[in-house]
């Protein structure tokens, strides 16, 4: 395989393009099949003989009370919390972490490391219970909270990588000129780092979408579902309606995919160069 | 050391003396204020829950009354009369040990073939990393239940090379190996990991390698690998650990099911917690992933010191 890499590059395109298309294979049946029946769901050809736009229109309206368009409102309303606690406070915890001199640092940005380790399933019980006893079941508070406590530790340690790139003249000059490390935060770190805060708005919206567990633990009632907790309930029925089924999952996939299209550059090139430095 | 060195370190000191005068010694409550939304959100979310959680593990606790102290009882239980704990160990441990090297040989060999400049090479990034973007999504999780049906789309493929499948999700022999494909399909950001350490090999090696007369081969084996090795390391170790906790296509996909052949760790976990309230044993079963996870992870940076290659030289490091 290593071999064959290395020959002209007709053979190089001709490889890229046959795996490109083995992996996307499953999305192009995809389209197809949410315009199926479910009777020709099975059937070998990707497109259907006669397009059913129902799938889509029927599926859309979840039920008497519901469209999908209040779980897609209910989903971005809690995104746009959550992207902005995770954008924010992870900017604020980063600063400090790359650039001030405090007692215990080091102990602290250690643990921090670890905790990207420990298995949520250890916090997950007590703080279930936590939010219970503060009557905040049901209600999106511990899907957002935990956003605006630095965003996780994931996106801190990418922008501390980040923050230790810029040059440390920057701050010094400007520390001579007599700005507290506020006003240095504020306009100097944070202008030089939007770059990567696009990386952390793209990740935080992208994995909170599909947050699963955190979204069917505390939310019950149907008025505050999102998406994802929709589209369950539609593969938790007796008979599986799957053209509506795979027509909304579709559906649910898309504004991942334009973000995605709209910022791909941070993708590859984005967690490539803050991600591994250093 | 020559003279010019010796000077170049004065200089150095003297800079260095007068930086830390410019830092000052109020740096202490400004550092405290900055990380304080990290440090609260660990006290009030991970601190507590996990000394709460190692208390709760040695409880009877429903919810609706106070927790009763039980002692060992939890863990006793759970290593002699709960077969639902080993088999599900059972599983997840076959998960992890397919599906980690699986996905990492996998996404390597994409990384590679991804790594070099070959016009619109963008675009194939894109569409191969594309899957990886929506793949722990429920949409995914049903395509798949659809895509491996007994009527389903892989089946026709296979009949078309004369091969009669099964239902891949409902025959208990197929259901987790389904699993470990869906896992593997999404290989997309250990790849992208793996792309960045590859960029970050020097050109140099290759090409006097190449002077030397070696062949892609042992170019690959000699200069590739060892110069990948930390990387590999940080992805195989949160591999290890994520797949622990798979969670969220076993819960979709086939819901432990059939006769427990994909009950996961965390989807045992999960039932006890919150499909039974019970959650003193939980959190007991939450320990005892903690110590496993932990235990892996040592043996791992144990293991490291005899494959994983660091640079000592650096001439890369700042």
């Amino acid at each position: 395989m290593i071999k064959s890499l290395n020959r002209s590059p007709v053979t190089r395109h001709l490889l890229l393009i046959v795996f490109s298309l083995l992996m996307l294979y499953p999305v192009i049946w995809w389209i197809g099949a949410s315009l199926k029946t479910t009777a020709e769901m099975s059937s070998p050809s990707i497109w259907p003989s006669k397009p059913i736009w129902e799938n889509y229109t029927k599926g859309w309206q979840f039920s008497p009370e519901f469209t999908f368009g209040r779980f897609f409102g209910n989903t971005l309303m809690m995104e746009f919390w959550n992207v902005l606690g995770g954008v924010l406070t992870s900017a604020i915890v980063a600063y400090g972490f790359a650039r001030l001199n405090f007692k215990f640092r080091g102990v602290f940005f250690s643990i921090l490391l670890l905790t990207m380790m420990l298995p949520g399933q250890v916090t997950i019980v007590p703080q279930y219970i936590l939010y219970n006893k503060l009557h905040l079941m049901d209600s999106y508070i511990p899907l957002i909270l935990p956003h605006f406590f630095g965003g996780g530790a994931f996106f801190i340690f990418l922008l501390v990588q980040f923050i230790r790139g810029i040059p440390r003249e920057l701050d010094e000059a400007a520390k001579i000129d007599g700005a507290s490390v506020y006003s240095i935060f504020y306009r100097i770190v944070l202008p030089l780092i939007k770059p990567s805060l696009v990386t952390v708005a793209i990740f935080t919206f992208l994995w909170s979408w599909d947050d699963f567990f955190a979204q069917v633990l505390y939310l019950n009632s149907v008025s505050k579902f999102t998406v994802s907790l929709a589209l369950r309930m539609y593969v938790d029925q007796f008979e599986i309606q799957w053209g509506r089924l795979l027509a909304m999952s579709l559906l649910s996939v898309v504004p991942s995919t334009i973000l995605f299209f709209i910022a791909q550059k941070h993708f590859v090139e984005g967690i490539a160069t803050t991600g591994l430095k250093g | 050391m020559n003279a010019e060195a010796v000077v170049n370190k004065r200089t150095d000191a003297k800079l260095r003396l007068t930086k830390k005068k410019l830092k000052g010694s109020n740096d202490n409550l400004a550092g405290y204020i900055f990380i304080s939304p990290w440090l609260i959100g660990f006290l009030l979310l991970t601190v507590w829950p996990i000394i709460q959680s190692f208390y709760l593990s040695f409880t009877e606790y429903s919810l609706l009354e106070a927790p009763t102290w039980t002692g060992m009882d939890n863990y006793k239980n759970i290593f002699t009369n709960d077969t639902d704990f080993t088999t599900s160990l059972k599983v997840t441990f076959i998960f992890v040990l397919f599906s980690v090297p699986l996905k990492l040989f996998f996404s390597l060999m994409v990384a590679i073939m991804l790594n070099k400049n070959v016009k619109g090479m963008n675009l194939y990034r894109t569409a191969i990393y594309f899957p990886s973007l929506i793949g722990g999504s429920i949409a995914v999780s049903a395509l798949w239940r659809n895509m491996f049906n007994l009527n389903g789309y892989f089946n026709h493929v296979l009949a078309w090379f004369g091969i009669e499948g099964v239902g891949w999700i409902t025959n208990p022999h197929t259901s987790l190996g389904t699993l470990i494909l869906l896992n593997t399909w999404q290989f997309g950001s250990t790849m992208v990991i793996f792309l960045a350490g590859l960029k970050q090999i020097p050109n140099e090696l290759y090409e006097s390698a190449s002077v030397d007369g070696a062949t892609g081969i042992r170019k690959f084996f000699h200069i590739t690998l060892p110069m990948l090795s930390p990387v590999m390391f940080f992805n195989l170790v949160l591999g290890i650990i994520g797949s622990f906790q798979m969670f969220t296509s076993a819960f979709i996909i086939t819901q432990g099911g059939p006769i427990n052949s994909t009950y996961m760790y965390a989807l045992f976990l999960y039932d006890k917690a919150f499909k039974h309230y019970q959650m003193g044993y939980a959190s007991a079963l939450a320990w005892i992933l903690l110590v496993i996870v932990a235990l892996m992870t040592v043996i791992n940076f144990m293991v490291s010191r005899y494959w994983v290659f660091y640079e000592t030289d650096g001439g890369k490091h700042k």
